[in-house]
């Protein structure tokens, strides 16, 4: 039996792949610390303030105390259900052209492209593009301006994901059914859509999810309000924006309520992380 | 799942049928719209593009490339330089990616690569997915009062003790470089992590196997057989990271200080063009917009470089170890 068989703590080799396999676990638990520290944080700090009040009441001003952040959960609602209602059926269509209608075009080929590297666009930059063509143009910061930055930031996300579950439906059915005498459009309807709906669903939670913790689109195209929310057309709150505006104040009731809307928003944006894990499962 | 077909007694004799001239029009229809649909992400980009570097038009006119090299913002005298920026941005984003990577590297191999048993594995991997889903305003505030004052005994020291190092060479005094960096790294950690991961996973088992067969121990096999077979995957991984750092922009609004200068010092504040973007926006007069879209284009401009870039490198390994396996 060759002798480099036998373990052996002596063996440099050996040595220095146990040091290694430590450094990994160490490393790795390491890792992890940040976000059991964000948890802890959200949930010993913010925790403390959670009550109704924050759902029915308005943002404190300066010294006041108490107070809520009503209109922002509202806002930020808003916002994200304006830009889920452009950007999903635009972005399901599209993910339609480039795997049912034209799944080797050019056009198929640079969409694909652009839209993988449109979700690396900074968030930001939405917001600068939206103030150029919206805000401008309507002269008042508002939110449907915000929505519509939103939707850019959603739409690059829905069309990669749907197009993934698309992808996964099965030639056998999809010919099943034009064998049946279905037109292409009665084929992607009747069959490809709804097998790769919960893929779909999939995408569109991810997508909610992601835009719904966005702040830096919103800082000047919704801008913030300390009213409630009263029409498309005006400035409107949003948590995110709440928790940026309330980090840099010198008051105690602030930082606290910025804790708390935080520990909200990360638990919205969880709840469809969950869901999406949820939807997405595939059923035995 | 809806992929059967329910029978329909309504028309189970007339299951098959040629169909009809109206149904072969709306087929029609709902293709073109789809065509539609996919020209509108392309022209949205076109027109983030014409949008923005029209807004930015008269800026490049009367900055033009001097504007790179100027380090002064001052909005009252009309003069607008982007240098301290565009180094703030580079000098963040590549120490988190220093960071990011040597972690988030670690991390992916030890989820690829039998260190914990399956299930384990799994709930490790959502803890670093969920890194992602926090808001990036949620580690503003975490970096504002948790690693600012932890961090600040250990930096006060090094000033002390290693101060004629330049990166120590400042005072630290909160919002800083240093705490900047430390949350840019975990929040691109996740894409990092997961990217490698793909690419660690996409190596055929048998090149492990075959390591394994000729005696390598376990970071033997790692170091000189997988990780060198994934390389391509885990540079675009970085590449991607990068690209994500550079646009990060609330965190760094909260934690860098917004303080228009060059310091090689970890400790000394600094800005980003995003944060520069996410400050000064709000508050603009006409003239500032204009220095700010040309900032915003300068930055549209070196994200999407990296991100094409990154996205190329991608596609052009998956394509090789596809065709390997």
């Amino acid at each position: 039996m060759p002798a480099n068989l036998n373990f052996s703590f002596a063996d440099p080799r050996e040595a220095k792949n146990i040091i290694l396999t430590c450094a990994a676990w160490v490393i790795a638990l390491a890792a992890a610390v940040p976000l059991l520290s964000v948890l802890y944080m959200l949930v010993s700090t913010g925790g403390a303030r959670l009550g109704l009040e924050l759902f029915t009441e308005l943002p404190p001003a300066g010294f006041e105390m108490g107070g809520g952040f009503g209109n922002a959960i509202v806002g930020t609602l808003v916002m994200v259900c304006l830009a889920s209602a452009i950007s999903i059926p635009l972005g399901i269509l599209a993910a339609v052209y480039l795997v049912e209608i034209a799944p080797d075009g050019r056009t198929t080929q640079v969409t694909r492209f652009v839209a993988k590297v449109l979700t690396g666009f900074p968030s930001i930059l939405a917001g600068v593009f939206v103030y150029a063509a919206v805000v401008v143009a309507m002269n008042s910061y508002s939110a449907l301006a915000g929505g519509l930055a939103l939707a850019v930031l959603m739409l690059p996300t829905m069309v990669l994901t749907s197009a993934e579950a698309m992808a996964m439906v099965p030639r056998k059915i999809k010919d099943a059914a034009l064998g049946m005498g279905c037109t292409h459009s009665q084929m992607i309807i009747k069959v490809v859509l709804p097998t790769a709906a919960p893929g779909i669903l999939t995408g569109v939670m991810l997508a909610v999810a992601r835009v719904s913790g966005e702040s830096a689109p919103l800082l000047f195209t919704a801008l913030f309000s300390n009213y409630w929310f009263n029409s498309l057309g005006q400035p409107t709150a949003s948590l995110s924006i709440l928790i940026y505006n309330f980090s840099s104040m010198p008051f105690d009731n602030q930082i606290e309520l910025a804790w708390t809307a935080s520990l909200v928003l990360v638990l919205i944006v969880l709840l469809f992380n969950v869901l999406s894990r949820l939807v997405g499962r595939p059923k035995v | 799942m809806a992929t059967e077909s329910r029978p329909n007694p309504a028309d189970s004799q007339t299951v098959s049928r040629p169909p009809s001239a109206l149904e072969h029009l709306w087929d029609r229809c709902f293709q073109a719209l789809t065509h539609v649909a996919a020209w509108a992400i392309l022209v949205l980009l076109a027109y983030i593009l014409w949008k923005i570097g029209a807004k930015a038009a008269p800026a490049i006119g009367s900055y033009r490339l001097g504007f790179l090299t100027d380090s002064i913002w001052d909005a009252q005298a009309g003069r607008f330089g982007l240098l301290p920026e565009i180094w703030g941005t580079l000098y963040s984003s590549l120490l988190a990616l220093i960071i990011a990577g040597f972690f988030g590297l670690t991390v992916a191999i030890f989820l690829t690569q039998d260190f914990l048993p399956p299930r384990l594995a799994m709930v490790f991997r959502t803890v670093i997915e969920m890194l992602a889903a926090i808001p990036s305003v949620v580690f503003g505030l975490w970096g504002i009062f948790v690693v600012i004052p932890e961090i600040r005994p250990l930096a006060e020291w090094l000033h002390l003790h290693a101060g004629w190092m330049p990166i120590f060479g400042t005072s630290f005094n909160g919002p800083g470089m240093l705490p900047a960096t430390i949350v840019l790294a975990i929040m691109v950690l996740p894409t990092i992590t997961a990217i490698s991961q793909d690419a660690l996973q996409a190596i055929p088992y048998r090149t492990k196997e075959a390591a394994y067969g000729l005696g390598a121990t376990r970071w033997e096999a790692i170091l000189k057989v997988l990780l060198p077979t994934a390389a391509g995957g885990i540079f675009s991984a970085l590449v991607l990271g990068f690209g994500r750092a550079l646009g990060e922009t609330m965190a760094l609004a909260m934690l860098i200080g917004n303080s228009n200068q060059i310091s090689l010092s970890l400790f000394s504040p600094g800005d980003t063009l995003a944060s520069l973007l996410a400050s000064h926006f709000p508050e603009a007069g006409p003239v500032e917009v204009g220095a700010l879209m040309y900032a915003a284009l300068v930055l549209l401009f070196i994200t999407l470089m990296v991100n094409v870039l990154g996205n190329a490198l991608l596609a052009l390994t998956q394509r090789r170890i596809s065709g390997v396996s």
